[in-house]
């Protein structure tokens, strides 16, 4: 029988303080997470990454395929401490950047994890990406952060959803 | 706005409580070369398949049965170091993975539109990506099916082997 499933598991906002959003105590209680994001930071540029669980171990990779407008290309990062979402450019204090985050099985205790996301800002270009954290453990905390270091505008919004399966 | 558009282009609007889940494979210890959803109710405006597992070769969809030379693609597509784009007419399927995931689970989002619609061809797009830690891929496609039929199944295949243990394949109605 299906099953309505989409469901809001946490709203917040950017502090213009911090350089970083921390969702902690995820349930397990979904399949997929998607954390949607429209971002910008309060001073230059931002490079958003995304970790898990608190891990700051060499345990992250990624691959990238980009579009500028004049354009495209790919690059990717191996044994990183973070997974990279987007350009480094495209998250900046110039208009605010769109990323939808689709993490994988993130309760499943067996394989590693798998991320997919899109990053978009008109201004600049758009993003697809996919990233690899190398842990099989259950994801219970998303920090999204700039590797800048520079704080996240106070206009900034993340929502993340969980999608059940059947 | 449709809910689909709601939350895979903008991700905001839309009534979330219409996405609900249909079904889903998980693939046991033997693996499995296909798996198919049949009998797909008729009642919502789109489908959207959602994959994380392992896959030797590259992996591809089908509808309805249909192995005839009926579908097109297009991909735009990432390797870490360089863009490529694809294309092919005169099909016999979409394409639905790209390169092997044996080792880290790769994933797939797969957006079928107006599954129900018996006047136009059908649609579907897919965002698919899996890092090895020193390779990977990471794919925009679209696919095309020149038939006007209703969807009633969907069967997902593997090139030339298995999808491996632990792979899940979730299927989701959005009403209209």
């Amino acid at each position: 029988m299906a099953t309505a499933t989409y469901d809001k598991l946490a709203v917040t906002t950017g502090t213009g303080s911090s350089s970083s959003i921390t969702f902690s105590s995820i349930p397990a209680t979904h399949t997929d997470l998607i954390l949607v994001v429209n971002g910008a930071t309060t001073t230059s540029t931002g490079n958003p990454r995304l970790r898990f669980n608190g891990d700051t171990a060499a345990n992250y990779s990624d691959t990238n395929l980009y579009g500028s407008g004049t354009a495209a290309g790919s690059y990717s990062n191996t044994s990183g401490t973070s997974i990279q979402l987007i350009a480094t450019v495209y998250f900046n204090t110039t208009y605010n950047t769109n990323l939808i985050i689709h993490i994988m099985n993130y309760s499943n205790a067996t394989t590693y994890k798998t991320t997919l996301n899109r990053a978009n800002k008109a201004s600049d270009g758009v993003d697809a990406v996919v990233g690899l954290w190398r842990n099989t453990a259950a994801i219970n905390s998303i920090t999204f952060f700039t590797a800048s270091g520079n704080n996240i505008s106070s206009d900034s919004t993340f929502t993340l959803y969980g999608i059940k399966s059947a | 706005m449709t809910p689909i558009l709601g939350i895979m282009a903008s991700a905001i609007s839309g009534n979330l409580s219409s996405y609900e889940s249909i079904a889903t494979s998980t693939v046991g210890s033997g693996g499995s070369s296909t798996i198919t959803f049949s009998s797909i109710p008729s009642t919502y405006k789109h489908l959207q398949i959602r994959y994380s597992g392992f896959v030797a070769n590259d992996a591809f969809i089908r509808f309805n049965g249909d192995t005839g030379t009926n579908y097109s693609r297009h991909s735009l597509y990432g390797n870490g170091s360089s863009a490529a784009a694809y294309g092919a007419a005169n099909e016999t399927a979409i394409g639905f993975t790209y390169t092997a995931s044996n080792t880290n689970p790769g994933s797939s989002i797969c957006d079928i539109l107006d599954y129900t619609n018996t006047s136009k061809y059908k649609t579907a797009r897919i965002l698919n990506g899996d890092d090895q830690n020193g390779s990977g891929i990471i794919m925009l496609a679209s696919g095309n099916w020149q038939n006007t039929a209703a969807i009633t199944s969907i069967t997902i295949f593997e090139d030339s082997g298995v999808f491996g243990q632990y792979s899940r394949f979730s299927l989701y109605g959005i009403k209209g």
